[in-house]
């Protein structure tokens, strides 16, 4: 696969939200980028701000939004220039698209599936509804759903053909990017494995780029090639998968490794001592550091990204 | 066909054997439990069976911990709940230190439960949100007859100390929701833990907690079953963390245990080609998996109203013998000692 174009890019992206207690600083000053045929996966625990991030980058916003700031160059055009309608006509679904967290559950339970997956066609495409139904047709044998299907509703269907389903909608546009929010957290073991075999053979064989997020580091590795580290609404790492898996940079990744049982391998689990912090009043420097096991004087202090290679890392000790 | 019936049920005698050998250990049994819910048309018109537990019989011995594994929909949980006497076994029993508990009437079952521990999933759904962890810990005691006030909050601090919930007393006055997700499991645990309880069924206690908070919550209830000698039925569905908290496993498939061994057994060796899949299911971190496309069983579990005939697996294995596993059940095979799997490929 030779070196490809740079396909999602964020600079300082920024997104706070107003609660009674005060601003919370859900993603804060993100910065990476993706590649064509490339997969990254963004970890970290829950309450981190993983799919705050994903609604930042497809501009799904809730009500109590107080900042939301930075660039989002999606092929090199920054979109947050556009305004909601056109961003709506010419980006989401046609461009990016979303396997929203509990998918499953998302689907509308008065229509039928078939109807479902058809709409973004007629809705971005103008196409008929049996031209769109045709196009859903393809993308049910593509994650394999079966056809006769198609007329069935969500309620009728098992979570791993629901969730197939919801893929299927979001895929059905083909679209550059596609954000998966914990795709499979809710799915039993098979399932799950079925769902990655899917999107392994869907990376290969087109050319769309994922961005899954999850707090599953055992399965994250099924689809990765990068991995982002995400810690307190901060990304404190972003390297690549091979390196990753072996010996994570930062302190957190590292814990973050130890603390994943293996089927296989000999070491026992550990856990992180502590819990992350608040984001509504996040520490001075780094977020980490009152539960850094390599804590020194500097941590108290921002540490700045340093780049190593392709790499990236927020940390004192690498800079 | 009869020669097959014959050997098999030689073996399942030398089975019976086996486990009277351990029997003064044993202090949970569970013979053929059957727990089957009905169905009905219109409200009142019989119209099947969901066999929630069918033909389920293990022992459980003192100071052990056993995971049983299994996709949703198998059937764990109906069987936990049948082990806590909040279903009631269509057939076979549950014999608890020599009682068997199916019949047990209001008293018996108050006295049964207060030796029975339970860790619920979702610790938050678990705890009345108006009550503190003071009153949620003193209402088993209450409810078992501690009279004395000074006695309740000893042994609810004693308690608390146990679940590593330090210092104690602070958090006596706090209410669930300003606890976080670790520390509400932990007096989770702890309420299960207070009446000193010989057996402890845990439905999947992690499976609601961050990956980090896991192992934490593991390795506290491994140190309690070590120091209190409890018995811990550990119930999941992730294989990864069975390996450092149980001694054995027993996989559940389509309401019935296909495989039980000890878990050097299940997970180095698996015999039945369920397991197997479950296995081969279950990923580690490591960046080559992006490039590799696993086998999986096609199709998804039967449906327990009508579960197919013979092996229950065989529609979806990669191993069915035809003529055989699609006409009769597999009774329990032990092809290595102490490891059994209920599968023809191993008669």
């Amino acid at each position: 696969m030779a070196e490809n174009k740079t396909v999602l890019k964020l600079n300082d992206l920024k997104l706070y939200f107003k609660t009674t207690g005060g601003i919370v600083q859900a993603v804060d000053k993100v910065n990476f980028e993706l590649k064509t045929h490339q997969a990254v996966v963004i970890v970290g625990e829950s309450g981190c701000g993983k799919s705050s991030m994903a609604k930042a980058v497809l501009r799904l916003l809730p009500r109590n939004v107080a900042e939301y700031s930075g660039e989002v160059f999606l092929n090199d055009t920054e979109t947050m220039a556009m305004s909601d309608e056109e961003y709506r006509k010419k980006i989401r679904w046609v461009k990016m698209s979303l396997v929203p967290q509990a998918a499953m559950n998302s689907l509308n339970p008065v229509l039928r599936v078939g109807d479902q997956v058809s709409e973004p066609m007629m809705v971005h495409y103008n196409v008929s509804k049996e031209e769109a139904l045709k196009q859903a047709i393809i993308m049910f044998q593509h994650v394999g759903v079966p056809i006769d299907f198609i007329h069935r509703y969500p309620f009728e269907l098992s979570g791993g053909m629901r969730q197939r389903v919801a893929l299927a909608m979001s895929l059905v546009t083909s679209p550059e990017l596609v954000v998966l929010d914990e795709p499979t957290s809710a799915l039993d073991v098979l399932t799950q494995a079925n769902i990655f075999n899917l999107l392994k053979r869907f990376k290969a064989e087109s050319a769309t780029s994922f961005v899954l997020i999850t707090h599953d580091i055992a399965t994250s590795s099924e689809l990765a090639d990068r991995v982002a580290v995400m810690y307190a609404g901060q990304i404190v790492e972003v390297s690549d998968a091979h390196h990753f898996f072996k010996e994570p940079r930062h302190p957190y990744s590292a814990k973050l490794m130890a603390s994943v049982p293996k089927l296989r391998g000999t070491s026992e689990p550990d856990f992180i001592i502590g819990q992350p912090p608040s984001l509504i009043n996040p520490p001075t420097g780094c977020r980490f550091a009152a539960r850094c096991p390599r804590k020194f004087a500097r941590c108290s202090e921002e540490p700045p990204i340093t780049i190593i290679g392709n790499d990236q890392v927020k940390c004192w000790l690498y800079a | 066909m009869k020669n097959i019936t014959e050997t098999t049920q030689n073996k399942v005698n030398k089975a019976e054997k086996k486990t009277k050998f351990y029997n003064d250990n044993v202090f949970l049994s569970i013979k053929n439990l059957h727990v089957w819910f009905e169905l009905r048309k219109w409200g009142f018109r019989h119209a099947g069976y969901v066999r929630a537990v069918d033909g389920v019989t293990f022992d459980l011995r003192k100071d052990e911990t056993i995971a049983i594994v299994g996709e949703s929909g198998c059937g764990k949980t109906s069987l936990m709940r049948t082990i806590l006497r909040l279903n009631r076994p269509t057939k076979g029993e549950v014999v608890f230190e020599g009682t068997v508990i199916n019949d047990l009437k209001a008293k018996g079952i108050k006295d049964y439960r207060s030796q029975v521990g339970y860790v619920q999933q979702d610790p938050y759904g678990a705890m009345p949100p108006f009550m503190n962890v003071q009153t949620i810990l003193e209402e088993p005691l209450k409810i078992n007859g501690v009279k004395d006030p000074d006695e309740r909050v000893q042994r609810v601090i004693k308690v608390l100390e146990e679940v590593k919930m330090s210092p104690a007393t602070e958090f006596l006055p706090k209410f669930p929701h300003q606890l976080s997700g670790g520390q509400q499991q932990r007096i989770v645990i702890a309420r299960a833990m207070i009446m000193n309880p010989k057996l402890l069924v845990a439905d999947e206690p992690v499976s609601m907690l961050d990956a980090s908070v896991r192992v934490e919550i593991l390795k506290l209830l491994r140190g309690l079953q070590k120091d209190h000698n409890l018995g811990v039925i550990y119930i999941t569905h992730d294989l990864s963390t069975v390996r450092y908290f149980s001694e054995r496993i027993f996989v559940m498939y389509a309401a019935q245990m296909i495989e039980k061994g000890n878990v050097d057994q299940i997970i180095k060796n698996p015999k039945h080609p369920y397991t197997f899949a479950l296995l081969e299911g279950t990923s580690d971190p490591d960046a080559n998996n992006a490039s590799i496309q696993k086998e999986v069983p096609p199709g998804e579990p039967p449906s327990l109203v009508n579960p197919p005939e013979g092996c229950r697996f065989h529609p979806r294995c990669p191993k069915i013998i035809k003529g055989l596993c699609d006409i009769q059940m597999p009774p329990e095979f032990e092809p290595e000692a102490g490891h059994f799997v209920s599968c023809w490929l191993y008669k």
